[in-house]
């Protein structure tokens, strides 16, 4: 064997470091940068904790109570679910503008289908489940295989969903008291448990499965998107189509398969909706896709796509509400939490900027 | 080419026979969607009272509530069909003026239907509930069930918006001076001083905002024991947020509307009582005024001592109590719309 034929020999010879990128920034701020670059998701855990901190020095016990910080969970688990199905699309570069619409007829399949056809409530529940995953497909097919933009997309949808909603239901509230007479398993999301409340029932942490269901929905994304392919190529894809194309993802498979997921979760929202407000009501719901979009955004998921953590949209959601109820137990007008979101919203993405520069 | 012309000429033929065929008098009824099953008792009644004279009637609705551009369409198309009247519920009471004395000056009669324009006078007439007096009957109820206790209630008010539209104000504001609380400026709710107000909050009018405005007002005093809600579904969401904490039997919900959702919410115990209004009344008498005044000219009359046509109000309950006048489940449930 000749030396010219000796790779092996050759590689060993060869320098082991392919490309090194010297750091020339140094000190507190570029190490916050990068720090923050890793981590997506600090930026909203950090104002999530200052902001708890701060309502409970300013409210004292009213706010810093057992009761007090899991109502606000319960009164976001809706806006969470939905935002968590948001975060996937998002993360695609897409977005979706129908998953309120969606959530709502959901919900209204669910109970129309047990109540004006009298099927059993189990299969009225998988069909109002079912018909969330086919929109969201649907949406998925028109993006991905039409190559339709996103957004006009969903847009359109949301409308088609929307008159449908309110022609196949008339607008008819289906009440608490029957659905609770005749089909519990409607209402099942509900379900409330109390931790630690005295005598009477009053104070206490309050949790519903509702809770646990947004909870375990982001638990389950946050694994999927770290340890499976599907979730590292949904990065990929939100990063670079074509070059996660050219790296042998299934672009169209993706895309379609996460509209699809974000529908199915849109139906979990909606039957949550059913178990918070008891009825199945189609006017409830309308802001869904802007609240989650709110969620998503000062969570530090980037628009652009491709970068940011699944817990973040969890903080996000989780700031808003804090801000609500901390705003109206302080008395202040409602629309100081509108104006003060809005804030946020804005401060979300000049961060996210901002960390996007880094060079590290 | 031959065939479009035949169709052409077919449509122009039917559209002229019409034309001639209906020497009835048109009529327009603009609603705020045409969803709400408010709205669609009010287009039943309209339709009804119309075969009944032999009117032709026209509906337009907005795509949602708030939508006004839709409705100002709506308004320049029945000017452009020569109607002779127009029933509006407004989605933007001061904005639509313009479009409404643009018809009047057309020669129409404009009716506003359940929700007065601002200014009121920029109609013809109002035909509507009295939201005042709907809002004080509750009001007197929950005053008279609780007796003595009324002395120290903590009350949650469940309103409708923070931009206080009229029908919220004073359904809100009734029902404080039902119950004997001085009001502060009877155009706005939220000023009162009396401590036996725990706070107000929004609903948006439906069961969502119903719930989390009374979870953020228990949150602020966990003892509130009588809820005055905007409406039936707002009433429906405060229960739900009551009922998770073991306290729905100990509290006292009064609402307004009278939808048959809410009188079954009634027999069931969820509202103690809610004052019942009548949107196919409104229909009706408002059909009726436009073949007036298209046969001959006169103009709609009002209440005596009220600036609108009062089209009546009745507080629903099985819980009769002395000095305020009721009527049963039963009663409200023959009565109700939705």
């Amino acid at each position: 064997m000749s030396d010219a034929e000796s790779f092996e020999g050759a590689a060993k010879a060869a320098p082991d470091q392919v490309a090194k990128f010297e750091t020339t920034k140094k000190g507190f701020v570029p190490t916050l940068q990068h720090w923050l670059h890793v981590n997506p998701a600090l930026v909203p855990l950090i104002v999530l904790v200052l902001s708890i901190a701060i309502f409970g020095l300013l409210l004292g016990s009213k706010f810093f109570s057992p009761f007090a910080l899991t109502l606000i969970l319960q009164q976001v688990q809706i806006v969470g679910i939905v935002a968590a199905a948001q975060s996937l699309v998002i993360l695609t570069a897409g977005i979706d503008l129908s998953v309120g619409a969606i959530a709502v007829l959901s919900s209204v399949i669910m109970g129309q289908f047990t109540f004006r056809y009298g099927l059993p409530v189990e299969v009225a529940v998988a069909c109002g489940l079912a018909f969330g995953t086919a929109v969201g497909a649907i949406n998925g097919w028109l993006i991905a295989v039409m190559k339709l933009p996103p957004f006009i997309v969903t847009l359109g949808m949301w409308q088609i969903v929307l008159a449908a909603n309110f022609l196949y239901s008339s607008n008819e509230t289906i009440r608490s008291q029957e659905i609770e007479a005749e089909a519990p398993l409607l209402q099942l999301l509900g379900t409330t448990f109390k931790i630690g409340a005295d005598a009477d029932g009053r104070g206490g942490a309050n949790f519903t499965y509702g809770v646990i269901a947004m909870v375990l929905i982001f638990a389950f994304l946050a694994y999927a998107l770290r340890q499976t392919a599907w979730g590292r190529h949904i990065y990929a894809v939100g990063d670079d189509p074509d070059a996660a194309q050219l790296s042998g993802v299934n672009v169209r498979k993706i895309l379609i398969s996460v509209y699809a997921v974000t529908g199915l979760i849109c139906g979990i929202a909606g039957w949550a909706l059913i178990g918070r407000i008891g009825s199945v009501s189609p006017t409830s719901g309308q802001l869904l896709n802007i609240e989650s979009i709110t969620a998503v955004v000062i969570g530090g998921i980037s628009l652009f796509g491709g970068r940011g953590s699944i817990m973040g949209p969890l903080f996000g959601a989780l700031i808003v509400g804090v801000f609500t109820l901390g705003l109206r137990l302080l008395g202040a007008d409602a629309q100081w939490t509108y104006l003060l979101i809005g804030v946020l919203i804005i401060s979300a993405v000049a961060v996210d900027q901002w960390i996007r520069k880094v060079s590290v | 080419m031959k065939k479009l012309i035949t169709v052409s000429a077919i449509a122009l033929a039917s559209m002229t026979s019409t034309a001639f065929a209906s020497d009835s008098v048109t009529a327009c009824l603009i609603t705020k969607t045409d969803t709400n099953p408010f709205f669609v008792k009010m287009r039943e009644g309209a339709e009804a009272k119309a075969a009944e004279l032999g009117m032709e009637l026209k509906s337009f609705a907005g795509k949602v509530d708030g939508d006004h551009e839709t409705q100002v369409a709506a308004i320049e198309t029945c000017i452009a069909d020569g109607a002779k009247g127009i029933l509006l519920t407004a989605s933007d009471t001061s904005s639509i003026v313009t479009a409404v004395t643009q018809a009047r000056d057309a020669g129409l009669v404009v009716i506003a239907l359940d929700t007065p324009l601002d200014p009121i006078e920029a109609a013809d007439a109002t035909f509507a509930t009295d939201n005042f007096l709907a809002g004080e009957l509750i009001g007197q109820w929950a005053a008279a069930k609780l007796g003595d206790a009324a002395a120290d209630a903590k009350i949650a008010m469940l309103d409708l918006a923070v931009s206080q539209p009229t029908v919220g104000v004073l359904r809100d504001q009734g029902f404080l001076q039902g119950f004997g609380i001085d009001l502060g400026d009877p155009n706005k709710w939220g000023d009162e001083t009396d401590p036996r107000i725990v706070g107000n909050d929004i609903t948006s009018g439906n069961e969502e905002g119903g719930r989390k405005a009374m979870e953020n007002l228990l949150a602020k005093d966990a003892d509130i024991n009588v809820v005055y809600t905007i409406n039936e579904p707002a009433a429906a969401g405060a229960y739900e947020a009551l009922k998770s904490i073991g306290r729905e039997k100990d509290v006292l919900i009064v609402s307004v509307d009278g939808g048959c959702p809410g009188v079954e919410n009634i027999a069931d115990g969820v509202i103690g009582a809610t004052s019942q209004q009548y949107p196919l009344l409104m229909a009706s008498k408002g059909v009726e005024a436009i073949f007036a005044w298209a046969n001959d000219g006169a103009k709609p009359a009002l209440t005596p001592g009220k600036d609108f046509f009062d089209t009546g109000v009745a507080l629903v309950t099985d819980m009769a109590v002395d000095g305020v006048d009721s009527i049963s489940v039963a009663e409200g449930r023959d009565l109700c719309w939705g």
